[in-house]
């Protein structure tokens, strides 16, 4: 780690105001930047905690609607959803161990946009929107690529809001050593459509299998995935843990799952 | 109702008060006044030559106290190699130099180029970045048979090529064999890989140099298996420190699974360094340091070949394997794919020919040696994996094919045709009892259950024997060990009757300090709170060639005995003396000394007492005191073995493996501590399982290392593994050791890896699946990728 100035902002003007200043990055739960300034693959020169900084804690339920704080921890978004939306308690009580989901937020992962981070998938998955200090922008125009976003520099996640589904379910095949998502499947029936979005598989990041949706729009059932042609492979990560054409099948497989559970 | 007590005992762990609450003392934490700290610059890239190193810069960065290259280093050795091979054409096999830092060129990824010493950590990192390092790329060279062809790069320029030696045995069967395999009526090629792994001790490496200018003495503070062998390679071979102005200490040790043996350059470099700037010096390694410094493990490649009669007996075998000694020889290394491997050949058979032949090769990789097993794991591996695939060829059932083929209980002691002899065992009974225990019979049930889900479930079975407590010095020696193997113990009775033991070996997760006082508490019928166990300071105790080859009790725990029967054959004196009876009707029992055939007895604490308190004593045929040392070289090696089972279940559509259950039944002769037992077998088990299914270490053509942090290694974690079912109550104690133990330490390690492969290719040929084999780790992407191209 190199050195670094510190700051615990009480609010997120003041958050965003810290972040103009300088060379800054937001911490949250620092289960991902705390390690990458560890190995020194980061040097910032301020970190602007979010720890202090009101309103961006806990989950709101209504109106047909889920909202998540950014700040709220995979554990307690995993204890507290398990009744109203289970898809999600369900994804976020996989996330790595008990320390990292104690300690991880919603909107870390997010802003982040891992290509093999779970939380991408639900939310393109319900086409979810997230709320920033100063907009909403919906989940299709969130995710750009690789560790990218839509996120300016010095902009805040402070929510992220899900509609309700009629039901969803999320299939996650694990990377065995990370165990973060070799490929996982997040699976949505929302009214008048079905949403299928895929983490962990595409050089691209995230994505939404549209030809499953369209076929699953017509008939709701594993076997309507299992007609169709995977994605292609060669747009697929290939790694030690699976070439594009395995990944590519576990897409398919993994959908299959995803469609069974929902029921 | 289990003895609470002594021998047998499953007494609870004396150090998990200790370790559990966080009050362990590990070196790491250690921390000497005035100490400094060094970064090593290590290399980023695998083979190159060392153009220029620019240190003027980093050396006035803030903190820095000196930055040290090769050409400090001039004056000292390198880091020896404790054990000489020689090849089949006699030569000894190659050895080159292993400097300290690097010399000229970089061999492997993570050799040491530089070592920055500052005030502390992050400024000795800061001022190892500014280092100004070119070094020109040459091109590396990893796949050991593209090593051994020709233009092949050279790791070392002074070496004719890549090759270490080229051993055989035994070769005088060598043609006889051939002949037998073009001769037999079935003949069962298997060609497989036993790959690459990193060790991963929980406790990354530490080391903590000291030099006290008064007294011109030396201490080194390290993570080790063996402070003795440290004190006497590094004294002797490296720095010229003897061993009266040398320390060593290994305090309380985090694990180790082989990869804490050796003597490593940043033990040498620590203590080297104490001395010339005048400060104690401190390195912990980071997990990333660990993963490209620490020695690796397994990396063979071999092809066997097993010939068979009409009804399925062995007729001779052939193993041909090529070992990956990394880069440099690390202390052990040649000796685990030889005499630690080739020896295992018979395994639990009588097959009358066998002939083992192994290539050792220099490759621009971390250095390869001894890791939970070592090189029994190895043997173990091939061959049951080949007997399961020549079951299958013939037709058999694979629990039929090996008992035709097991030595019987009345052919011991057994004389193998691959140099050893077992001195006891009966391979029918473990077996017998695993068949009980696995319920075996009910397997078809289970695999028509898993069915209904979709699954592919397959049974595995394996025969292992391994080779222990090593071993008989004079033999070692003939094979080329620059050691003798012997183990040692002090036993220093205290005037009011406590013991404490001062011992050889060292104990990072085998539990000696509960397991060894149960055995004089045994002998002498005191309490076990009344015996301590001390270990892993050569200031304090006898010198001893420490733990590892699940040798410590077996050969450290008998020099512990024999120095406690001489302890007890001089209280018996005391006794007599006080008791004013004849030596001969002495009988001690239950911590008391009586006259047989009466009521007249002296306490213990009264003997020992009287020891050191001679004021009734027979001080002119007997000195006062109580304290014995023994030297115990051990006249064999001790051959646990054991039969085990597991169940599998595949997912044919992700290839994804589940292990359901695991039975191993392990005959490790009579057990001190059957919970202790309990948990080395499990540790052994989650490790070989690793193996299996999980773990690999991956280079790139490059010899950039792919595996080098948990994201990419795989671990295995609780919920991988099954709730495994363990029995060691088949026990065919050690004939020439006093206690008549075997071993436990790495069974579960040795006997899983073959018994989950077994029974994954079982799951697929019952699936309907051609499938002969899959290389280790059975991953989902390889499993579901043998599934595709056999369908
Ligand atoms: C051992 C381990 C296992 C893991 N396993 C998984 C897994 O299985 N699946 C998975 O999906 N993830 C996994 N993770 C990652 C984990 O989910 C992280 O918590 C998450 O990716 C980041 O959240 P955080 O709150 O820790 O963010 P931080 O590490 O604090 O920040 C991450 C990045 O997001 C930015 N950021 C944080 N909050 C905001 C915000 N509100 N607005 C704008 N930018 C922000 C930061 O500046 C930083 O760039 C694992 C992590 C570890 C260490």
């Amino acid at each position: 780690m190199y050195a670094f100035e510190f700051v615990k902002p009480k609010t997120v003007e003041e958050a965003v105001a810290a972040l103009r200043e300088g060379e800054a990055k937001v911490l949250a739960g620092g289960q991902t930047l705390i390690p990458t300034l560890k190995q020194r693959l980061a040097a910032p020169e301020k970190l602007v905690s979010l720890a202090g900084v009101e309103g961006l804690r806990g989950i709101r339920t209504g109106d047909g609607v889920v909202e998540i704080g950014a700040g709220t921890t995979h554990a307690v978004i995993a204890r507290e959803l398990a009744g109203a939306v289970p898809a999600l308690a369900a994804l976020a009580g996989d996330i790595g161990d008990p320390a990292v989901r104690n300690r991880g937020t919603i909107g870390g992962s997010l802003a982040n946009n891992d290509p093999s981070a779970d939380w991408p998938a639900a939310v393109l998955g319900l086409g979810a929107t997230v709320v920033t200090d100063r907009r909403e922008i919906a989940a299709d125009d969130f995710f750009q690529g690789l560790f990218t976003t839509a996120l300016e520099e010095d902009e805040i996640i402070t929510a992220v809001r899900f509609p309700m589904p009629k039901t969803a379910a999320y299939a996650k095949f694990d990377q065995p050593a990370s165990r973060f998502a070799l490929v996982g499947v997040f699976v949505a029936r929302l009214d008048g459509n079905v949403r299928v979005a895929v983490t962990g598989a595409s050089e691209n990041g995230v994505f939404r299998w549209q030809a499953a949706e369209a076929a699953l729009g017509a008939d709701f059932a594993p076997a309507a995935v299992e007609a169709l042609a995977p994605p292609p492979a060669e747009e697929m990560i290939s790694d030690l843990h699976g070439a594009g054409d395995y990944r590519a099948h576990l897409v398919k497989v993994m959908t299959k799952r995803a469609v069974a559970a929902c029921g | 109702m289990p003895k609470d007590h002594g021998i047998g005992a499953p007494i609870r762990r004396r150090e998990d008060l200790r370790f559990l609450t966080g009050s362990g003392r590990y070196t790491d934490d250690i921390n000497l006044p005035g100490q400094a700290h060094v970064h090593f610059l290590r290399s980023d890239v695998a083979h190159g030559r060392i153009k220029r190193l620019g240190t003027g810069a980093a050396a006035a960065m803030d903190g820095v106290i000196r930055i040290f290259t090769a050409r400090d280093f001039e004056n000292v050795g390198g880091l020896p190699c404790g054990w000489q091979i020689t090849s089949r054409d006699g030569n000894p096999m190659a050895e080159p130099k292993h400097p300290i830092l690097a010399e000229g060129k970089v061999r492997h990824v993570g050799e040491i180029i530089a070592a920055v010493i500052a005030e502390t950590p992050e400024q000795a990192r800061d001022a190892a970045e500014a280092i100004e390092v070119e070094i020109e790329e040459l091109p590396a060279v990893i796949d050991m048979a593209a090593a051994l062809g020709e233009g092949a790069p050279k790791v070392h320029d002074d070496l004719p090529s890549n090759l270490c030696f080229d051993w055989g045995l035994v070769e005088e069967n060598r043609e006889k064999v051939d002949e037998a395999i073009r001769n037999a009526p079935h003949v069962v090629t298997l060609e497989l890989v036993n790959q690459r792994l990193a060790p991963n001790a929980m406790e990354p490496r530490v080391a903590i140099g000291d030099y006290d200018k008064a007294t011109d003495e030396h201490t080194l503070y390290t993570t080790s298996q063996n402070p003795h062998v440290i004190r006497l390679l590094m004294g002797a071979f490296v720095l010229g420190i003897p061993e009266h102005k040398l320390r060593v200490v290994a305090p309380d040790v985090g694990g180790g699974f082989g990869s804490k043996i050796f003597h490593y350059a940043e033990e040498a470099f620590c203590t080297y360094a104490a001395k010339v700037v005048g400060r104690p010096v401190k390195w912990t390694s980071s997990r990333s340091e660990a993963f490209m410094s620490d020695a690796q493990g397994r990396d063979h490649v071999t092809k066997i070949e097993l010939a068979l009669d009409e009804e399925g007996h062995f007729l001779a075998l052939r193993s041909e394997t090529l070992a990956n000694m990394g880069a440099y020889l690390s202390t052990f290394a040649p000796a685990v794919p030889t005499w630690l491997h080739g020896t295992l050949m018979a395994g639990t058979y009588r097959t009358p020919l066998i002939y083992v032949n192994v290539k050792a090769v220099f490759t621009n990789t971390v250095p390869v040696d001894a890791y939970r097993g070592a090189g029994r794991p190895e043997a173990t591996f091939q061959l049951e994996r080949v007997i399961d695939k020549a079951a299958r060829e013939l037709g058999m059932d694979p629990v039929e094919i090996r008992r035709r083929n097991f030595i019987n209980p009345d052919q011991f002691p057994y004389e193998t045709p691959v140099a050893l002899v077992y001195d006891t065992g009966n391979y029918h009974a473990t077996l017998e009892k695993l068949e009980e225990l696995a319920d075996l019979e009910g397997f078809e049930a289970r695999r028509q259950e898993s069915a209904a889900r979709g699954k592919l479930r397959g049974l595995g079975i394996n025969c292992y024997i391994e080779a222990c407590g090593i071993a008989p010095s004079n033999l070692v020696g003939q094979l080329g060990a620059r050691a003798g193997l012997y183990d040692s113990a002090t036993v220093r009775v205290n005037p009011t009757g406590s013991i404490t033991v001062h011992t050889g070996v060292h104990s990072h997760g085998q539990s000696h300090e509960t397991t060894f006082p149960q055995v004089i508490a045994e002998m002498i019928g005191i309490p076990e709170d009344q015996i301590e166990i001390v270990h892993g300071d050569t200031a304090n105790s006898p010198m001893g060639m420490g733990t590892y080859g699940s040798r410590s009790i077996a050969v450290g725990g008998s020099a512990m005995v024999r120095a406690t029967e001489k302890i007890i054959a001089k209280a018996k004196k005391i006794a007599a003396h006080l008791l004013e009876a004849s030596e001969g009707d002495i009988e001690l029992k239950d911590g008391k000394f009586t006259v047989k055939g009466t009521d007249r007895e002296v306490a213990w604490a009264d003997v020992t007492l009287a020891a050191y308190v001679p004021h009734n004593y027979p001080l002119e045929e007997l000195e006062p005191g109580l304290e014995e040392t023994s030297f115990y070289d051990p006249a064999n090696f001790t051959f646990p073995s054991g039969a085990y089972a597991c169940e599998v279940e595949v997912d044919p559509e992700t290839g994804k493996v589940e292990v359901c259950s695991f039975v191993a039944v392990d005959d490790f002769g009579n057990v001190i501590n059957p919970m202790v037992v309990d948990g080395q077998v499990h540790g052994g088990l989650a490790q070989g399982i690793g193996q299996a299914l999980l773990e690999q270490c991956v280079y790139d053509e490059n010899g950039q290392l792919v595996t080098a942090s948990y994201m990419d290694y795989a671990m295995p974690r609780a919920d991988d593994l099954p709730s495994f079912t363990v029995d060691h109550s088949c026990q065919t104690p050690c004939t020439h050791n006093p206690l008549g133990v075997k071993g436990c330490g790495e069974a579960g390690a040795i006997g899983s890896p073959p018994t989950i492969v077994n029974a994954v290719i079982d799951a697929l040929q019952r699936g309907g699946i051609e499938v002969d084999h899959i290389d280790m780790p059975l991953t989902p992407v390889r499993v579901w990728s043998a599934i595709r191209a056999a369908s």
